[in-house]
């Protein structure tokens, strides 16, 4: 288990983290998503216990590490593995590279032999120990890296930004390592990346961390949906953000008022209550005006303003009244004959939207 | 003119003959300026990666002063060490003036700054994150500093090499301290010079290509061990 309490971080002038308090439980997987310099990578190394707190503490498996001597905190450090954003091969083979934290641990050579090899097919690097560790490319130096962090075999795994170098397929390969570190051996990981996506696929729990302090934790339900204000909203593509007051209230049914126009939205706010709505572009359907009422509780014909194609989608802006940012398939978008400047009907549910109060 | 060619043609002579006075004389050169090297690596490499890995009050006044003592003039090293050995010197009862062992110990006195010089510059050739992945790794303080060093050790092994080159080549200590006593204190360089002085071109001649053969292979070793 590891326990930050009201732990903030100066270097120097610079607060890159301001009070943050947060528990990450034994054996799950805790994600920390924000954008470069929000002080992801400054967290993991307070764990690793590279850096010290300006002050608040910082306990691992009930040990206040904030006080702890250099030299006692390598027992405990040893525990753990850290695999950085950029990996630093040292010289030699591979073979070296992956030993190397056992050799500090004083394992012996006969365990040595039999771990690296084992280390290695886990990354997907069987038969890679005699290679020198510099000649690799980026990603296979990369899990490498991830390789030489686990032959150890650590109780906690720290990885910053691990596959932001990487190609989607070695990606997907890590991604899956990561899972089967945590079902096989029961390895806390506690992982930072801008991706969120990916934070979505393999967190247990995600901490939205936004200029240095922690906005949001909770499961990725919990954030892409129900994010706690506008700064994790944005943050985790909830592009949909609109100020209104609750004009009605049937039920949990509630009408919205945003700027003139109703929106109706599941609630338990009574009307009159000051609300944010949140609602991400992939909610929103589009669909021919052929005079068939949707199961849709919201609907709206608008004007395309923008179209902004990504990959196998495109990000459309719907001037319907109030500016609505939608995504749609590519194909769907050429089906439906869909252009800027044309008019469309577009159509969101009402349990879509999350509200809260202002 | 003709004096020059007829000394380089004598030269050649006497390195291919393998004269004794020249063998002798560049034995005695390798071995004295190796002996200075060998030592002063193993008092510059561990001082370099103490001030290197530990923080303490002055470390840039003293890095400042080091590097300035790249440039320690030979005769000032030979006459600091002068004062320390000779007679009435405070290490006057070791006898060592005018001994190999005196050269040596000169020789070591004026590559000592650059050799923990340039071991700083190998250290902090090694990234930051090269040393933290190594502590994160679980690396004790000793086993931080010994690995660190292993990385930089081509950069540290460049450093060793220079001050191998600047011990072979200077002249002013090896002459104070050691006197160009012939078959006991006399090098390549304090023989070019005397010979010179007395006008045997020849001998001046040989001896200076062995000496630039010598630096040659150096700089071609450091070169190499660079391109690593």
């Amino acid at each position: 288990m590891i326990e930050f309490e009201h732990v903030v971080m100066n270097f120097g002038e610079k607060e890159v983290l301001k009070d943050n308090s947060f528990t990450i439980q034994k054996g799950e997987i805790f994600t920390f998503i924000g954008p470069s310099g929000s002080g992801k990578t400054t967290i993991l190394r307070l764990i690793d216990m590279l850096e010290r707190p300006t002050s608040g503490t910082i306990a691992i498996e009930g040990t206040n590490v904030s006080s702890l001597k250099d030299r006692d905190r390598i027992p405990l450090r040893r525990k753990m593995s850290m695999v950085f954003q950029k990996p630093s091969p040292l010289r030699g083979t591979v073979f070296d590279n992956v030993a190397i934290g056992l050799l500090f641990r004083g394992t012996s050579h006969d365990e040595i032999k039999a771990r690296v090899p084992e280390a290695l097919e886990l990354v997907g690097l069987k038969g890679y120990e005699d290679r020198k560790a510099g000649t690799l490319s980026g990603g296979e130096m990369q899990r490498v890296a991830i390789a030489r962090a686990i032959s150890t075999k650590p109780d906690i795994l720290l990885l910053d930004e691990p596959t932001a170098n990487l190609d989607p397929v070695s990606t997907e390969k890590i991604e899956n390592l990561i899972f089967s570190l945590k079902e096989r051996f029961g390895i806390t990981v506690v992982l930072s990346t801008h991706d969120m996506v990916q934070g979505q696929r393999l967190a247990d729990r995600i901490a939205v961390i936004i200029d240095g302090r922690i906005g949001q934790i909770g499961t990725s339900k919990e954030i892409f949906y129900h994010p706690m204000n506008r700064a994790v909203a944005n943050m985790v593509g909830v592009e949909n953000i609109f100020e209104g007051v609750i004009a009605k209230n049937e039920g949990g049914l509630a009408s919205i008022d945003v700027d003139g126009t109703s929106i109706i939205a599941t609630t338990a706010f009574p009307p009159g209550t000051p609300v944010v709505l949140y609602m991400r572009p992939e909610d929103i359907t589009f669909h021919v005006r052929d005079g068939v009422k949707s199961s849709a509780r919201n609907e709206f014909t608008g004007t395309i303003t923008k179209v902004l194609p990504m990959g196998p989608n495109a990000r459309l802006k719907v001037d319907a009244g109030i500016t609505l940012t939608a995504v749609i398939t590519q194909r769907s978008f050429e089906e439906l004959d869909l252009g800027l400047g044309k008019e469309t009907q577009l159509a969101f549910k009402a349990s879509a939207i999350h509200v809260v109060e202002r | 003119m003709n004096e020059v060619i007829e000394g380089i043609i004598q030269a050649v002579q006497l390195i291919v003959s393998l004269d004794e006075e020249v063998l002798e004389i560049t034995a005695r050169s390798l071995l004295i300026s190796l002996s200075a090297t060998l030592i002063g690596s193993a008092i510059a490499i561990p001082i370099g990666g103490f001030i290197h890995f530990k923080e303490f009050g002055g470390k840039r006044g003293l890095v400042t002063i080091i590097q300035a003592l790249y440039a320690l003039p030979t005769v000032l090293a030979g006459l600091l060490v002068f004062l320390l050995l000779s007679r009435s010197g405070p290490f006057g009862f070791l006898r060592l003036m005018f001994t190999p062992t005196g050269m040596i110990i000169g020789q070591i006195v004026l590559i000592i700054p650059l050799m923990i010089g340039m071991t700083l510059i190998a250290l902090s050739g090694v990234s930051r994150t090269k040393q933290d992945t190594v502590i994160s790794l679980g690396a004790s303080e000793t086993q931080t500093v010994i690995t660190i060093v292993k990385e930089a050790r081509f950069a540290i092994l460049g450093g060793v090499i220079l001050g191998f080159g600047r011990a072979i080549s200077e002249v002013g200590a090896a002459m104070m301290i050691g006197g160009n006593i012939r078959g006991y204190t006399r090098v390549l360089t304090t023989a070019i010079a005397l010979e010179t002085s007395m006008g045997n071109l020849s001998l001046s001649i040989a001896l200076g290509l062995i000496l630039l053969a010598i630096a040659t292979v150096v700089t071609g070793i450091l070169f190499l061990v660079q391109e690593r």
